[in-house]
């Protein structure tokens, strides 16, 4: 199957990757199907109602210091008290994260939703904005309103133009009915929300690199500690969460953290969206409680494409370890089983691979997207991932040697925890999880190029030239 | 304070400080790249890893700060391995051909691939390879496959120079530190790059490939030309000047010159240099030997005093020339009964010795200002490493303001600006006088009109606590620069600023201690250039270029004194001196610091230091008290022999002189940046800059180019 094949099936389907009716107990893309993105249909659904009760009942007018419906510590209490965890793929606890931010800071705050979906692999953040942008909104001022932070920033990701447009309009939509801007409805809370199209590289991912590109910089990630929380957007604290993230605010809010700590397992609240891609039949964007077997997903998604075996399995993004059908099998997806079996559930892009896939080529292709996205600043990262790339490429290839296998081990050892981001990590995980799990294809390989070269006299070592 | 654990032994360090510094401070190295003392930290090279207890991974020393209790390990091996992995990564698109590299033998990354790289290279693929690029006349970027990404020249440029000349575009494999589409690198503090960058990726380029760093000796010297008396290192090879670096002093340039102190050396080998004592006979000149010379200038003096007068005799010199020279010249004209002698050769307005002009204050303590006001300069190109100190007191919130005729790039925010003509430079001053004269409630000492930009400045400096009115180049060559000084006081004393002058050259200071200048009614530069003389000796000067009036000089008998075939229109005798590489001497920097130096060649040819020159013809006119053995015996007749700095009450810039607001006055004259004195105005490289082609655009006649002024002159 050729790459429009794969394209023509996925629109057979439609880009309506998420509203196939196949989740479970959906909470984000609850009763969507592709119109009903627009502030009335959002309300309709009972939108913003979250925003309303924490401001004060029905959004009546709250007087100058008066207690609110909820206040600040009572919101951040209630994120905590859910268990949601940050789903851009780091799986850090929101409400930890929120109470951070040092609230009593004289100066500009800033609160920056990450929409620069860029994990090979992971599709949900585009659906959720393009089919439910309110419930984003309505997430991030409750974020805001929560820290006392009144500017925001939505970076979209750079090569997704509609769905940029998509979240323009709905901005629009509600600072037309007066739920963004100043003094919200009604009440005394006041915050200005703006949508920034991003640049289009995977590095603008990672938080402290989009700081810089939302700055108007190149996008190159900063150091940590100062961690944004002291020391973000333009030196001033800042709050950074992924898109779902913030969609999964406004159900916390109206049903209580309990609730939604329920939903999901002890540790891992609430629902998270899987998008499944690879070799099923039905690929797409599945939001299912989190602790929901593998299992059951790729049953949802269909099953392995064509009745094929299931080989392998990426859980959480092309920069998560490659788990075999085996152990994959036994998991519950959620942050903690996944983890458990040595793997991340990231950003919850699920890649599943049959017995047809080459796990030398599927290494290759990873290896070379992390050498194209490496920013440069850092040492290990700028060069080992060029090298990672050309040993596996000359392995696939048939130049292999038997100690190439070593050495990519050692090499992705050197970058990973040397670097200043975790893009070196992420380059790093999937080289040594596939040569851990499927190292005898690795072998097969070079000792298919030992005989044949055995046999033949050595072909000039490949050029993989990189053009300067 | 906080006290940490590095590699057992406990450290005090300074709270917020980070690992490296604290091991600096007890003299562990912990290798590095991109960190540096003077720069931001960017953490990016990751050689300075080292093991911090209760840390998972390896930590950046440069970039993480100690905390009360800290364990660090330097050498531990978790440290080491991730020491030498860097290493390994740095080291496999570096070209490994150190034999053939500039900088082979003075290169960071060579030294520590000795302690942490491998012996040889698990890399097999094939390497990088980086377009090379032309940034102009001074830096190579011939080789930038050797760069290795530590951006130490972006920060150098985006934080001290002030102009971010060199990026790194593009990404990953493919990063790559160019200018923006194919600019040149302008900055006239370009060359400190060449010094920060650890490999051989920026390299010197009228130094690259003619000597190899071990053979080179280094000797200190200081440089000649602006009033920072930046500390150098000459490096020296086969008796010739190949290189000139700075010699880090934290309280004068710190670990920074200027391109001018750096490249200026190139005209100490060039072709103009005056190997031999010259005579002009029948209007050809001649090369004759030092006594023929010396007889020819003593026996013209002589005959001169005797024809007309001592007072028709008199010296120009120049205030690049040293200490003991400056005073053996005035002490020449005085012993044959002539008061004439100035320095002040660009001045309009030569006032009567109240005290020595100075700049006021440390230099030091212009990285810590909080306001200033600078009066008739063009700071950045005047003296670039006093707008590299004003530049960081701006960086940490200084307010700085201008009054001058054009606006400057001065590379930072201005926050205040005046642009007027100079002849209202004074009315500009007396405005900001009355602004505060009228928010204090006293009365201005001049008419002066509270504008709303002398409101601003007014406001300003009676704000903060650390402040200084600076008066440039242009304000001392001011027809009405005794009214400039005096508003400036009266600023000073109502806002607690202190007042000094810039101060133009090397030795301004050091020429008014000398006594370079008339101190009994002598005539002074623009009367002896206006013809006032029979006999002109021009020390080290060259009227054309160094006068306000920009033109040579008329008398009988005019004698040049001058490493450099100078003045040979003009004059009889051409004595060729050494340039301060080739004599000891002495500069008193603006700040009164007294430098002296030695001389690091020997003198070229038949060159012979001036002091010496001037001693002999002393004897030879029988001027009493001329029995000088060395120049340390000419200096203590100036300051005391060990002293450090001028004494304090022989500096003053306190003036009594009268506020006039009426004075005409045209533009002051003031030098470009590379043609201050004989000796830049020589160096090939410095001439080829983009600030060199400005300024000879800008003063299109009498443009003093680099082309030999002996061009067509049979020897």
């Amino acid at each position: 199957m050729n790459e429009n094949q794969v394209l023509a099936q996925f629109q057979a389907t439609g880009v309506q990757t998420c509203f196939h009716d196949r989740h479970i107990e959906p909470q984000i893309f609850k009763d969507l199907n592709g119109s009903n993105w627009r502030l009335k249909d959002y309300v309709a659904r009972g939108g913003y109602a979250a925003l309303k009760k924490i401001l004060g009942k029905d959004g009546a007018p709250v007087a100058e210091g008066a207690v609110a419906g909820l206040t600040q510590d009572h919101v951040i209490a209630t994120v905590k008290e859910s268990a949601l965890r940050g789903r851009g793929g780091a799986g850090f606890p929101t409400g930890l994260k929120w109470s951070f931010m040092p609230r009593q800071f004289p100066g500009q705050k800033y609160l920056v939703c990450n929409s620069d979906e860029g994990e090979p692999g992971t599709c949900k953040d585009r659906d959720i904005l393009e089919f439910n942008p309110h419930i984003v909104i309505e997430g991030m001022a409750i974020a805001a309103y929560a820290m006392g932070i009144t500017v925001g920033y939505n970076y979209i990701h750079g090569e997704i133009f509609k769905t940029y447009d998509r979240f323009e309009e709905a901005l629009e939509e509600a600072r037309a009915a007066g739920l963004l801007g100043d003094k919200i409805c009604g009440s005394n809370f006041s915050f200005q929300l703006h949508a920034f199209h991003g640049f289009g590289a995977y590095i603008c991912g990672e938080e402290t690199a989009l700081l810089e590109s939302l700055e108007g910089k190149k996008g190159q990630p900063r150091f940590k500690p100062p961690f944004p929380a002291s020391f973000g957007m333009y030196g001033k604290p800042t709050t950074i969460n992924n898109t779902e993230t913030f969609a999964a605010v406004p159900w916390i809010i109206n049903h209580g953290g309990a609730a939604y700590l329920a939903i999901g397992k002890p540790n891992n609240g609430g629902t998270k969206i899987y998008s499944v891609s690879g070799d099923v039949e039905l690929p797409g964007n599945y939001e299912v409680p989190l602790g929901t077997p593998f299992r059951k997903l790729l049953e949802l998604a269909g099953g392995v494409r064509k009745g094929r075996t299931l080989k392998a399995v990426i859980p959480g993004g092309s920069s998560s370890p490659v788990l075999p059908a085996d152990i994959m099998m036994q998991c519950t997806m959620d942050y903690d089983s996944i983890a458990k079996a040595g793997s991340m559930l990231g950003s919850g892009a699920v890649i599943v691979m049959d017995d047809t896939r080459c796990m030398v080529e599927s290494l290759k292709r990873l290896s070379y997207f992390y050498m194209h996205e490496s920013c440069g600043q850092c040492t290990p990262c700028r060069e080992g991932t060029g090298w990672l790339w050309r040993m596996v490429d000359r392995i696939h290839t048939g130049q292999g040697k038997p100690s190439d296998l070593d050495l990519l081990n050692s090499v992705a050892d050197n970058i990973q925890g040397r670097t200043i981001c975790a893009l070196g990590d992420a380059a790093a995980m999937p080289v040594r999880a596939m040569i851990k799990h499927f190292r005898h294809e690795f072998e097969a390989m070079i000792n298919a190029a030992q005989t044949k070269q055995a046999v033949q006299p050595a072909p000039h070592s490949a050029a993989h030239t990189v053009a300067a | 304070m906080v006290e940490i654990e590095l590699d057992g032994k406990k450290v005090e360090a300074l709270e917020g400080s980070m690992i490296i510094q604290a091991a600096e401070k007890v003299g562990t190295y912990i290798p590095h790249f991109c960190y540096h003392k003077k720069l931001s930290v960017a953490a990016n090279c990751r050689m300075c890893l080292v093991d911090v207890e209760k840390m998972p991974k390896p930590m950046p020393a440069c970039a993480t700060p100690v905390s009360q209790g800290m364990i660090v390990r330097t050498k531990s091996d978790k440290a080491i391995k991730a020491q030498q992995s860097v290493m390994e990564f740095l080291l496999i698109n570096h070209p490994l051909d150190c034999p053939i590299c500039d900088q082979g033998g003075e290169c960071q990354l060579q030294d520590l691939a000795v302690g942490y790289g491998g012996s040889s290279s698990r890399y097999e693929e094939e390497k990088r390879v980086v377009a090379v690029k032309d940034v102009g006349p001074l830096i190579s970027m011939q080789e930038m496959t050797r760069c290795i990404h530590c951006t130490r020249c972006v920060r150098f440029g985006q934080e001290v120079s002030g102009i971010m000349e060199l990026g790194m575009l593009h990404r990953g494999e493919h990063a790559e530190i160019t200018t923006v589409v194919g600019d040149t690198v302008d900055s006239e503090l370009s060359g400190n790059m060449i010094d920060i960058c650890p490999v051989g990726a920026l390299t010197s380029k009228p130094f690259r490939y003619s000597a190899r760093t071990w053979e080179l000796g280094r000797r200190k010297s200081v440089s000649p030309h602006d009033s920072t008396g930046a500390n150098l290192i000459v490096q020296v090879k086969a008796n010739q000047v190949m290189r000139v670096v700075p010699l880090e002093n934290e309280e004068v340039n710190e670990c920074w010159i200027a391109d001018r102190d750096r490249f200026s050396y190139e005209a100490l080998n060039g072709p103009e240099r005056l190997t031999k004592p010259m005579l002009k006979q029948g209007g050809v000149w001649k090369e004759v030997d030092w006594q023929a010379a010396l007889e020819y200038v003593a026996n013209g003096l002589k005959q001169i005093k005797a024809d007309h007068s001592a007072a028709s005799i008199g010296v120009l010199a120049s205030p690049h020339s040293t200490v003991e020279e400056l005073y053996l010249a005035g002490a020449l004209v005085r012993g044959l009964g002539s008061d004439n002698i100035d320095y002040r050769m660009r001045n309009a307005e030569f006032p009567g010795t109240e005290g020595v002009r100075y700049l006021g204050m440390p230099i030091a303590a212009l990285s810590n200002l909080q306001r200033v006001l600078v009066v008739g300069s063009n700071l950045r190109k005047d003296h670039p490493l006093f707008a590299q100190r004003i530049r960081q007191a701006v960086r940490k919130g200084a307010a700085l303001a201008a009054i001058n005729s054009v606006v400057h790039d001065w590379a930072m925010p201005v926050a205040h600006s005046v642009t007027v003509p100079a002849v209202q430079w004074a009315q500009a001053l007396a405005d900001v006088a009355a602004a505060i004269a009228a928010e204090k409630g006293v009365s201005a000492p001049a008419a002066g009109n509270a504008t709303d930009a002398a409101k601003a400045i007014a406001k300003s400096l009676l704000g903060g606590d650390r402040k200084a009115v600076l008066l440039g180049n242009a304000a001392a060559h001011h027809a009405n620069a005794s009214s400039l000084l005096a508003l400036a006081s009266w600023i000073g004393e109502q806002t607690g600023a202190s007042v000094g002058y810039l101060t133009e050259a090397a030795n301004t200071v050091g020429a008014q201690l000398a006594g370079a200048a008339p101190q009994q009614g002598g005539k002074n530069a623009a009367q002896m250039l206006a013809g006032g003389l029979r006999a002109a000796i021009l020390l080290n000067t060259e009227p054309k270029f160094d006068s306000a009036a920009r033109a040579d000089i008329k008398a009988d008998m005019v004698v040049t004194l001058s490493p450099f075939k100078a003045n040979m229109d003009c004059s009889d005798v051409l004595l060729p001196i050494a340039p301060f590489t080739e004599t000891a001497g002495t500069f008193i920097n603006a700040e009164g610091r007294v430098q002296s130096f030695h001389g690091v060649v020997k003198p070229l040819g038949d060159t012979r230091p001036a002091w010496k020159v001037l001693r002999v013809l002393g004897n030879m006119l029988g001027v009493p008290g001329f029995e000088f053995e060395s120049s340390q015996d000419v200096l203590a007749k100036v300051v005391k022999a060990d002293a450090v700095f001028v004494p304090a009450d022989k500096l003053n810039n306190a003036t009594q002189a009268a506020v006039r607001l009426d004075v005409a006055a045209a533009e002051p004259a003031s030098a470009a940046i590379y043609q201050l004195d004989s000796i830049v105005r020589r160096a090939p490289a410095l001439q080829l800059t983009a600030d060199a082609k400005a300024a000879a655009a800008s003063s299109a006649p009498a443009a003093p180019a680099a082309a030999p002024v002996t061009q067509g002159v049979p020897a």
